[in-house]
This record gives structure tokens, C-alpha cells and sequence, in this order.
């Protein structure tokens, strides 16, 4: 089989790259260059797109003896991730751009560009298991990345490759070690790679300004002021600013962002409990569940996952919709984010949550 | 066995120039020491320049060996401004295709030194244009840096007229014959220049060392101080091994250059014709499309509609064919080339662009064998445009 490698100059990557090539596979790596000033982005830690990870991607694919390519998907990562997430917090939504980058640049233009060049898949160094050509769960639970691969399609995954599924970290280190790998040690990235200083709200204000309004309690109550609706996430509790106290005492929680009014809501941590939601743009990992089905669901992507009720509603003319009844609250859930359904272990689908309903609400 | 296509990133070492690098190799001695050893060294290098000067028209004093030619290009465009710019003459002209070592020190001039940079524009063949270069050159003038030949296109220019013009206004005038020399007749005492760059291992010898030709009345200031080694102007250890290895290669390159450059010209329209066989809408770029006696024997600029260049470049490489996209770029990401920019050819028809240069090994089975392969790798690429 010929596999194209994505290699992102970590450790995980090399690793998943090294096993293909074990395996017996023709197989070349690519680094995605995500930006066109790859200096403007992190420097000695850990990102996607940095000068330093795309020499250390060449010297694993050297170390391995496999051909390696640079691919520039800048545009592509401009307009489908960063516009989208900035686009996303502008309307009031939490977006996951992990999440949109494998959906969009991964498993879409890298994976449709390697097809149409000749290879059969893509590799990539997630922690997620392929069986029987379903996707699941890997191992290592602290690791699993399967909810940012669950907005894979059927066709997707039938031209993915995960080998790091059934390994831990610590085992995967300690393999690229005995490999040679200099990225052995390198550490793990966390957070979102076009924000290479974690300052998301300031990253946001470059591009949103800033856009005051008013923060309300849940009787409509004013009790503060912000600079802008982006600067806040449904569940957030930092940073508030609040200069009325809650009449209990109790920390307040962010509850709703409503851009148009520039109104920020929040009250009480049982406010925040959700058991009913819907999402839009479902997607399947394989075929498509027909009726009201039981399933495990998960909202973020270390979350966990709790049981619930789901079911897929179609009516011509209408979009699709995903809704979901969870048996326990889950606390914290954004609009924007992905609500990715589970059979056991194995990823059935995904949506993009629209609505919820609190569970205080009858 | 590859068939390598890629001789103007950097050609296969000549046999002379491996058996001159290898005897070196073996010896010891600094050629700024007094004693034994470092005469015989000394004997080397000088020998050495001899032979570079005399095969190049230029006398022995006007050698200054570099590291390379990016070396070389600084400290004549730098070098050449500070020595002669004054309050009265700042500007700086360079063509619009010139090399990132000539065109980025020229911008670095411009952002940090005070320099008025003008930048000419080529014709549709990469050629300079003459009348908005004498429109820009005058009093003023501190610096005229035009190329030789084009390391993407193959474009040779008129250097002697921008010579001649250069100096009728007090100017430096400097080229970049990186790709030039050892690849079509050059003559430095004849061709009015100031200032020549030439490389090693563009014509045959070892990476790592190149040369400044220099008329000893040009002024030039250092760009790197030291030891006061080559005319004050490059300090730094001289590299025995590297200049026996150059002049052996120069020696070689233009005695059998002109045989070598009738033999490679046939074999570059060969070349083409077997790509528009294989791919009728291919195009070619630069003065090899209109003129094949104005371009560089060995350089063939390609243009393969709705492909793009970095995919048809990593096919052919899969099946054994080494060639480029414009110019071999160190951050790996390929950016639509500057020169391809400055011929007119626009941003989606550059990025279908592959470069293929033949050199002094070049035989028809490597010809061959793009021919093989190419109608499938063009296929796969078309196919692959519609995905990023």
C-alpha cells in the first residue's frame, strides 16, 4: 500500500510513520505548512507549523529513509480553520479547531490531493484505533484523540491509518528512543497552534476589536460590563469581572453569549447542566444509525463520556438534525462544539451542538 | 540508475576536479604560514587563481576566492555601495530576476543603509529592459547589479551594454555568473564589468567555494573582518582544497565548453519536444522559448498546465527523475517564483511550473526516462490540482 505519513515534527507522528514503514508500506511523508511566515508562529515549543518541527520532520523521515515533502495548505488553514474559528467566536460559539483542521485539511485536501497523486492513505500519529475498518477508542485512555477524528466520514476512515491506537504515550517515547528519533523527548502540544502565546482572547481582539456590553444575571439583572462577547465561553468562570456578587455567594458561571445584543448571561453552576441537545451537520464514521438509538456521547475532548439517548431527525427540505438525551447532566456545553456519539468504544458519528436545553428546564 | 535533471541546483563533481580535491586532501599547511608547508599550500592556491584568471579573462590579482556565491554577490552589492556610495549617490539597480543573494542584499541596503533601490523590470522572456534601465541609471547610481544568466529561465542578458552604461555614469557594475560561467563564454576583461560571482559547484567542483572577480580599481569594503587574506576584502583561512578542486573544474568547463554547450542545447530541445509529445499544451518559459541561442544550453523552464509543479515534481521523483520547481528553496514550502512573476506569467500558471537543467552528464536515457514516466505523473498532478 502506498501511505502518505503526515508528520508534524513530533514524536507521535514519527513514531506512526516509523510503524507504516515496518509494516512493509511504500510510504512518504508531508509536513503541512500552515502558515506562510512559519516564524510568526511558536518558537521552541511545541506547534504544528514552526520552522524547527518541519526540520525535525525531515530528519524522522531521513532517520526512516522515506521521501518527505513539505505540502503549503496555508491558504486552505487560513480560510478553514483560523477565519472559521474567529468567525465562530464572533457568533457567540465555542469551535474546536483540532477538530475543524482534521475535517478540512487532513482528512479532506491532504487526504483527496494523496488520492488523486496515487496513494491509498493517510497516516497520521492520532491515538485512535481502526478495527475491522471502524474507528474506536485507542488504549491509552489518557490519550485517546478519537472525538477530533469524530468528524471523520465513512470514506475518511476507509483511507485512514492510525497505528498508535493500541499503544500508550509511554510506550510510544520510549520506541521513538530506541528508533533514533530525535524528537524522542520533544514535548506535547497543547494548545492551539495558531496562538502560539495561549492568548486566544487578545489573538481574537486583534481581528474582532473590542465590542463592550453588558453581563446580566439570569433574571436580566445587570451586574457587569465586558469588552466583548468573544472574550467569553459558555461554562467559563475566570475572568468575569463581576462587580456585583452573586446573593448566595456562589461563583457565577458563564451561562449564554448573545453576540447581537452583546449580552453576556450568568448565574448558578446548576445552570449550566444541559440534558437535551441538537446538533447540526451530523456526520458518520460508517453507516448512518436508523432511530432513537443508545449510545455514549462526549462534548469536549477530553470529556466524559455519559450515556444518552440518540437520534438521527430527517424531514425534506429541512437540515438534518442530531438530537441528543443524555441520562446524567453534562455541565458547560457551548454552542459550537462537537458532540461526538459512541457505540462502546467505536465512534459512530458527530455533530456541530446549535441548541440546549438546561436541565432545569421541564 | 536516477536520472538527475537538477544540474543547476548543483552538477556532479568532474572527475579532474575529485582528483585535485583528493591530493589536497591529504596535505597540510596554511597558506599564510611562512614556512615549508604553508608555501606549498600557498603554491596550490596561487596556481589555483592563475588558472581560474586565465580561463576567465581576468588577471590573478582580481581573483578573490569566497566561500560561494552567495558569499560573493554580498560583498560585491554590499561591499560595492559602501565603498562608493556619498551623499549624492544612493541608488541601486538590480534586475527584477536576479538571484535572493543579490535581490535581498540590495532590499537589505535599502531597509538599513540608506540605499534608493530600484528594481528593473525583464521582458516577457526574463530579458532585461534596456530603456527603463537607462532611465533609472545616472549620477546617482552607486551600484548596477545585473545577472549573467538566469538560474530559473536560463535567460542570458546584455551584460555588456549594462557594463558599458554602468561605468559611462561612475557606476559599480556587478553580475551574478553563478549559472554563466563554464555554461557559455565569459570573458571578465572583456565584458566592461566591475564585478563577477562565480561558483565551484555549479560547473563541476566542490560546494563551498566560489570567487569575486574584481578589477583592482573597483573599492570594496569588507564584509567580513579578520586576517586581512584576499586584497583586505575576505579575510578568512584560504580553502586549499576547495580552490584546487575549483580550478580544475573551471579548467575543464571552458575548454570543452563549447562542444559541451552545443551537445546539452541539443539534448535541452530534445528534451522539450519529448514533453510536448508526451503533454501537447506544455509551454516553455524564458528566452529558450523564442531564442534557444539567447538561454543557458542546459536549463529548460516547462510550464504543464492544471498540474502543479510541487506535485509533477514529487511524482517524477518517485519515479526516479530528479528535478525542481524554480528554485530549490530552504524553507521547502514553494512559493510562485519572483522571476516567473517578473516574465508576466501569472500566479497559477507559475506554481504548474517544473525547471529540468541538464549538465555535463546528462545522456539521452535520462531523457528517456521522463518521457516514460511523464504522462502518468502529469495525469496525477492534473488530477490533484482540484485539492488545495
Amino acid at each position: 500500500m502506498k501511505v502518505l505519513a503526515a508528520m508534524s515534527g513530533g514524536v507521535d507522528s514519527a513514531v506512526a510513520a516509523a510503524r507504516a514503514v515496518d509494516a512493509g508500506h511504500d510510504v512518504t511523508g508531508v509536513h503541512l505548512a500552515l502558515s506562510k511566515n512559519p516564524q510568526s508562529f511558536r518558537s521552541g515549543a511545541r506547534g504544528c507549523c514552526s520552522r524547527e518541527d518541519a526540520h525535525d520532520a525531515r530528519r524522522a523521515a531521513d532517520r526512516l529513509g522515506i521521501p518527505f515533502y513539505v505540502w503549503d495548505l496555508s491558504d486552505r488553514f487560513a480560510a478553514d480553520v483560523v477565519d472559521d474559528f474567529v468567525a465562530e467566536y464572533a457568533a457567540g460559539r465555542t469551535p474546536n479547531p483540532c477538530l475543524r483542521c482534521n475535517e478540512k485539511i487532513k482528512f479532506s485536501a491532504v487526504l483527496e490531493r494523496g488520492l488523486a497523486l496515487g496513494f491509498d492513505a493517510v497516516c497520521t500519529g492520532h491515538y485512535a484505533r481502526l478495527e475491522g475498518g471502524q474507528l474506536h477508542r485507542a488504549v491509552d485512555e489518557a490519550k485517546d484523540q478519537s472525538y477530533v477524528l469524530g468528524v471523520l466520514t465513512a470514506h475518511q476512515v476507509a483511507h485512514s491509518w492510525f497505528p498508535l491506537g493500541t499503544s500508550t504515550k509511554t510506550e510510544v517515547r520510549a520506541e521513538a528512543a530506541a528508533r533514533g528519533l530525535c524528537v524522542a523527548a520533544k514535548p506535547d502540544s497543547h494548545d492551539i497552534c495558531f496562538i502560539p502565546d495561549g492568548d486566544t482572547a487578545g489573538f481574537l481582539d486583534a481581528r474582532l476589536g473590542t465590542r463592550p456590553g453588558a453581563v446580566v444575571d439570569l433574571d436580566g439583572t445587570h451586574v457587569g460590563e465586558h469588552e466583548g462577547t468573544h472574550h467569553f465561553t459558555v461554562g467559563q468562570r475566570r475572568g468575569l469581572r463581576l462587580g456585583v456578587p452573586a446573593a448566595d455567594g456562589k461563583p457565577r458561571f458563564v451561562l449564554d453569549v448573545t453576540p447581537v445584543t452583546g449580552t453576556v448571561t450568568v448565574g448558578p453552576r446548576e445552570a449550566l447542566d444541559v440534558t437535551r441537545l441538537s446538533g447540526v451537520r451530523p456526520t458518520w464514521t460508517g453507516p448512518v444509525p436508523e432511530g432513537p438509538w443508545r449510545g455514549l456521547v462526549q462534548v469536549r475532548a477530553h470529556g466524559t463520556p455519559v450515556p444518552a439517548t440518540v437520534e438521527l431527525r430527517s424531514a425534506p427540505g429541512e437540515p438534518d438534525e442530531l438530537v441528543v438525551e443524555t441520562d446524567e447532566p453534562l455541565s458547560g456545553v457551548a454552542p459550537g462544539q462537537a458532540v461526538v456519539c459512541y457505540a462502546g468504544t467505536r465512534v459512530v458519528g458527530s455533530a456541530t451542538i446549535a441548541v440546549t436545553r438546561p436541565a432545569l428546564v421541564p | 540508475m536516477r536520472a538527475y535533471l537538477d544540474h543547476a541546483a548543483t552538477t556532479p563533481m568532474r572527475a579532474e576536479a575529485v582528483a585535485a580535491v583528493t591530493a589536497e586532501l591529504t596535505r597540510t599547511g596554511n597558506p599564510s604560514s611562512v614556512h615549508g608547508s604553508g608555501r606549498a599550500a600557498r603554491r596550490v592556491v596561487e596556481d589555483a587563481r592563475e588558472l581560474v584568471a586565465q580561463r576567465l579573462g581576468a588577471e590573478p590579482a582580481e581573483v578573490v576566492f569566497t566561500g560561494g556565491g552567495t558569499e560573493a554577490d554580498n560583498l560585491a552589492v554590499k561591499g560595492a555601495y559602501w565603498a562608493r556610495r556619498d551623499a549624492d549617490r544612493r541608488d541601486v539597480l538590480v534586475s527584477a530576476v536576479e538571484h535572493h543573494a543579490v535581490g535581498d542584499a540590495a532590499l537589505w541596503l535599502a531597509q538599513t543603509q540608506g540605499a534608493h533601490v530600484t528594481v528593473l523590470d525583464v521582458d516577457v522572456t526574463g530579458r532585461l529592459d534596456l530603456a527603463a534601465y537607462r532611465a533609472a541609471l545616472g549620477p546617482r547610481t552607486a551600484v548596477v547589479s545585473v545577472m549573467w544568466a538566469n538560474n530559473e529561465v536560463g535567460t542570458v542578458q546584455p551584460v555588456a551594454e549594462v557594463a558599458r552604461e554602468a561605468r559611462a555614469v561612475g557606476a559599480v557594475v556587478h553580475s551574478d555568473a553563478v549559472q554563466a560561467v563554464g555554461h557559455v563564454p565569459v570573458h571578465f576583461g572583456a565584458s566592461g564589468l566591475d564585478l563577477l560571482t562565480l561558483t565551484a559547484h555549479k560547473l563541476g567542483g566542490p560546494v563551498g567555494i566560489g570567487a569575486l572577480l574584481a578589477r583592482r580599481s573597483t573599492a570594496l569594503t569588507s564584509v567580513q573582518h579578520g586576517g586581512g587574506q584576499e586584497r583586505d576584502v575576505r579575510s578568512g583561512t584560504l580553502d586549499v582544497v576547495g580552490a584546487a578542486g575549483f580550478a580544475a573544474a573551471v579548467d575543464v568547463a571552458v575548454a570543452t565548453l563549447e562542444a559541451e554547450a552545443a551537445r546539452e542545447a541539443a539534448l535541452r530541445d530534445e528534451l522539450f519536444d519529448r514533453i510536448r509529445a508526451a503533454v501537447p499544451d506544455a509551454v516553455r518559459h524564458g528566452a529558450s522559448g523564442l531564442d534557444p541561442a539567447a538561454g543557458l544550453p542546459g536549463v529548460l523552464s516547462v510550464g504543464l498546465p492544471g498540474a502543479p509543479g510541487d506535485a509533477v515534481v514529487m511524482l517524477l521523483d518517485a519515479a526516479g527523475v530528479d528535478a525542481s520547481t524554480g528554485s530549490a528553496c530552504s524553507a521547502g514550502v514553494t512559493a510562485p517564483s519572483h522571476v516567473l512573476t517578473a516574465l508576466g506569467v501569472g500566479e497559477d500558471e507559475a506554481r504548474s511550473v517544473v525547471r529540468f537543467s541538464l549538465g555535463h552528464t546528462t545522456t539521452r536515457a535520462d531523457l528517456e526516462r521522463v518521457s516514460a514516466v511523464l504522462p502518468d505523473v502529469v495525469a496525477r498532478a492534473r488530477a490533484a490540482a482540484a485539492y488545495v
